[in-house]
C-alpha cells in the first residue's frame, strides 16, 4: 500500500482479462437461452412417422396425408401421365433432379420408388405457399401439360415435381423419406435404410 | 425557474434533475422558429406509440396466445369486452397510421437533409426505430391466428431459408418447430408485447437525446445555434414550451380527428389495414388465393419478388433497408434543404417517392408479366435514386456524367440481356425505357448548367 505508484500495465491486463472472462461468460450464459428457442422435445418427437393406404387409389387420383404438421400428397399416375414426363425435359429446370431435395431412391425422371406413384411435400419451393394439384393439360396455359401450380407467385412444377424454368421458385418440391410396407402401404417419414437400422 | 425553487419542487429537485430537465428539453430547449407543416410528424409518431402502448395493455389482458384460442379470443375482444372492438380497432388503425406518419417523418428528413452532419446518429436511431417497428408489426400481425396472419408469416419466415447452408435452421430457429404453429405464436407474442417495445423505448429515448445535443435542423437547414444573442440564446429559436407544444397539440388534435373517422368508420381500411383473408382462422393446408404483405411492407415485399432468384430477392430486400442507414455517407451536398439544391435533386427525390409509391402498390397485387417487369424497373430506380444523390454530392465534369449514364445504363441493359427471365422480349424492351428516361433525366440533364444550378444557403432562417 505504500507504493501509491500506479501500474498502468498491470492495470490494463487486468481490465482485459476481466473483460475476456466475462466475454465468455456472457456468450455461454447465452446458449441455453438461443437453444430454448430451437424446436423442443415434443415438437421433434411430433414429427414420428405416418402410414398410408394406397390401394384403393383411382389413377390421377390425389390424397393428402400430414406429417410434420407439412402437406404430404400422394399421386396415383396413369400411365399417360408417366409417359409425357420425358418430353418436358427441356423445358424443366433440374429434370435429374441434381439437387438435394429428395432421397437418393428418387433421384431418377419419376422422382419416386414406383413409377406410379409419386409422394411429395405439398409446400411451394419458392416461399412455402400450397401449390394446387392441375392434371388437366391446358388448363393455367395454352402449352400445359399438367402438374402442380402455386397461385402465390405463379411457379410451376410437372407431374414429378419438377420445377419449370422461368419461374420463382428454383427447386423441385421435396420428396419425403419414404418407403413401401408391402404393395399398398407407404411408410412416410422413413426410408426403408433408417428402418433397418 | 432559473433559481432554485422551495417546497416540494426544491426538495425533488435537490434529489432528481426534474427542474433541469424540464428547462434542458422544454422551456429552455431553443427550436427553431420556422417549423412548418412537416414538422408534425415526430410528435405525431411519439403520440402513436402512446396510443398502440396503451392500447396493447388493455389487449393483452383479454387475448390468449395459444393457436387453439387466439383466434377465437380475438372474436371474444370484438364481441364480449366491453369497448373490446374500440380498442382493437384503435390497435391496429395504429399499426398502420404508425407507418403512415414514419414514412412522412422520415421524408421530412430526406427533403431538408435533417439526417446530414452532425445529425447522423439521430438518422441511425430512427432507422433502428425502423427496423424494430418493422419487426413489432410483423410479429402483431401473427397474433390474430387468422389465415393471412399464418401464411403471411409463413412466406417471411421461409425467406431465411433462401440463406445458403445455414438457413433451414435459421427459421427452424424463429419458428421452433418445423411449420409455424404454438411455440411460434407464443415467442412472437412474448417478442411483440415486451421485447421490442422495450428497445423502440430505449431507441426513441436514444433518438431524442441525440437530437437535444445537437438541436434540431429545420426547413433552411441553417444552424441556429451559429448565431446567438448576449445571453447565448439562438437568435432564431424559440422554447420548445410553449409554442412548439402548442403548435404540436394543434396537430394532435388533427390527427386523432381523422384517426377517429377511420377507426370508427372505415377500420379495415377496404382490406388495407386490415386484410379480408384474416377473417378466417388460421389454416395450415390452405393458403389464401393472394398472399400480400400488410401494406407497410409491400414496397420491399416488390423488391423481392423483382429478383428471380430467391437469395437475391432477399438480398434485394434487406439490401433496399440497409441503403438507408448510409444516406448520411452518401449525399454528401453540404447544403440541407431542398430549398437551396438542384431543380434535379428536386426531380430525384419526387422520382423516388413516387417509385416508393408504385413498388408499394406493386407488392399489394398478384404478379403478372407485366407487373413483374415494372418491379424490376423500379427495383431500379429505388436503388438509382442513391446512386443518383451521391453523384450530386458535388459538381462534376461533363466526362463524369456521361461516363456515369454510360456506365448505369451499361449495367440496366446487361442485366436485361444476360438475366431478365421475362418471356415476353417486348415488355423487357418497353419498360426499359423508365430506367433509360431517369438516368438520361439524371444523369445527362446535368450537362446544361442551369438545372444543376443550387442556390445560395441564407446565414439565418427566412421565415
Amino acid at each position: 500500500m505504500a507504493n501509491d505508484k500506479i501500474d498502468h500495465g498491470r492495470r490494463k491486463a487486468l481490465t482485459g482479462g476481466v473483460a475476456i472472462v466475462g466475454g465468455v461468460g456472457a456468450v455461454i450464459t447465452a446458449w441455453p437461452f438461443v437453444s430454448s428457442m430451437n424446436p423442443s422435445a415434443s415438437a421433434r418427437a411430433a414429427g414420428a412417422p405416418v402410414e398410408v393406404d394406397v390401394s384403393k387409389m383411382q389413377p390421377g387420383q390425389q390424397i393428402q396425408e400430414i406429417w410434420r404438421r407439412k402437406p404430404v400428397w400422394i399421386i396415383r399416375r396413369t400411365p399417360e401421365m408417366v409417359e409425357s414426363l420425358g418430353a418436358l425435359t427441356p423445358k424443366l429446370r433440374d429434370p435429374e433432379s441434381r439437387e438435394g431435395q429428395q432421397p437418393a431412391f428418387a433421384q431418377n425422371e419419376f422422382r419416386s420408388i414406383k413409377k406410379e406413384f409419386l409422394v411429395l411435400i405439398g409446400i411451394c419451393t419458392h416461399l412455402g405457399c400450397a401449390p394446387e394439384y392441375r392434371p388437366e393439360p391446358g388448363t393455367i396455359s395454352a402449352n400445359w401439360q399438367g402438374g402442380f401450380y402455386c397461385a402465390c407467385h405463379g411457379s410451376r412444377f410437372d407431374l414429378a415435381g419438377r420445377v419449370y424454368k422461368n419461374v420463382p421458385a428454383n427447386k423441385n418440391l421435396e420428396v419425403p423419406p419414404y418407403y413401401f410396407l408391402s404393395d399398398g402401404r407407404i411408410l412416410i417419414g422413413m426410408t426403408r435404410e433408417e428402418a433397418a437400422a | 425557474m432559473s433559481e432554485q425553487a422551495g417546497g416540494l419542487l426544491g426538495w425533488i429537485d435537490a434529489r432528481f434533475p426534474l427542474s433541469k430537465m424540464w428547462r434542458d428539453h422544454f422551456a429552455e430547449y431553443y427550436a427553431p422558429k420556422n417549423f412548418n407543416f412537416w414538422y408534425f410528424f415526430g410528435s405525431l409518431a411519439l403520440l402513436v406509440l402512446v396510443i398502440q402502448i396503451l392500447s396493447g395493455i388493455f389487449l393483452t389482458m383479454h387475448y390468449k396466445p395459444d393457436a387453439e384460442l387466439a383466434f377465437a379470443s380475438v372474436e371474444h375482444i370484438m364481441r364480449d369486452v366491453n369497448w373490446g372492438w374500440l380498442i382493437r380497432y384503435m390497435h391496429s388503425t395504429g399499426a398502420s397510421f404508425f407507418f403512415i406518419v414514419v414514412y412522412l417523418h422520415m421524408f421530412r428528413g430526406l427533403m431538408y437533409g435533417s439526417f446530414k452532419n452532425p445529425r447522423e446518429l439521430i438518422w441511425i436511431f430512427g432507422m433502428l426505430i425502423y427496423v424494430a417497428l418493422m419487426a413489432e408489426a410483423f410479429m402483431g400481425y401473427l397474433l390474430p391466428w387468422g389465415n393471412m396472419s399464418y401464411w403471411g408469416a409463413q412466406v417471411i419466415i421461409n425467406l431465411f431459408n433462401t440463406i445458403p447452408y445455414i438457413g433451414e435452421a435459421i427459421s427452424e430457429w424463429i419458428r421452433g418447430d418445423f411449420v409455424i404453429s404454438d411455440a411460434t405464436l407464443n415467442r412472437f407474442f412474448s417478442l411483440h408485447v415486451i421485447a421490442m417495445p422495450l428497445a423502440l423505448l430505449a431507441l426513441v429515448i436514444g433518438h431524442i437525446l441525440a437530437l437535444h445535443e445537437v438541436g434540431s435542423n429545420n426547413p433552411d437547414g441553417v444552424e441556429i445555434k451559429k448565431t446567438k444573442d448576449a445571453n447565448g440564446i439562438p437568435v432564431d429559436g424559440v422554447p420548445f414550451h410553449p409554442y412548439y407544444t402548442v403548435k404540436d397539440i394543434f396537430g394532435a388534435v388533427v390527427f386523432l380527428a381523422i384517426f377517429s373517422v377511420v377507426v370508427f368508420f372505415i377500420p379495415d381500411m377496404y382490406g388495407y389495414f386490415l386484410e379480408h383473408a384474416n377473417f378466417d382462422p388460421a389454416n395450415t393446408l390452405n393458403t389464401p388465393e393472394h398472399i400480400a404483405p400488410i401494406w407497410y411492407f409491400t414496397p420491399f415485399y416488390t423488391v423481392l419478388r423483382a429478383i428471380p432468384d430467391p437469395f437475391g430477392g432477399f438480398v434485394g430486400m434487406v439490401l433496399a433497408i440497409v441503403v438507408l442507414f448510409f444516406l448520411p455517407w452518401i449525399d454528401r451536398n453540404p447544403i440541407k434543404s431542398i430549398r437551396y439544391r438542384s431543380v434535379l435533386f428536386k426531380i430525384n427525390l419526387l422520382v423516388f417517392a413516387i417509385t416508393f409509391i408504385i413498388l408499394g402498390y406493386l407488392g399489394l397485387n398478384a404478379v403478372t408479366p407485366l407487373y413483374s417487369q415494372l418491379a424490376l424497373r423500379f427495383t431500379e430506380l429505388y436503388f438509382l435514386f442513391f446512386v443518383v444523390l451521391w453523384t450530386y454530392s458535388r459538381p462534376h465534369g461533363a466526362m463524369f456524367w456521361i461516363s456515369s449514364f454510360v456506365i448505369l445504363l451499361g449495367a440496366v441493359t446487361l442485366y436485361d440481356v444476360f438475366m431478365n427471365t421475362s418471356e415476353y422480349p417486348e415488355l423487357i424492351w418497353k419498360t426499359w425505357i423508365i430506367p433509360a428516361a431517369f438516368l438520361v433525366v439524371t444523369l445527362l440533364l446535368p450537362l446544361f448548367p442551369g438545372l444543376g444550378q443550387e442556390k445560395e444557403e441564407p446565414a439565418r432562417v427566412t421565415s
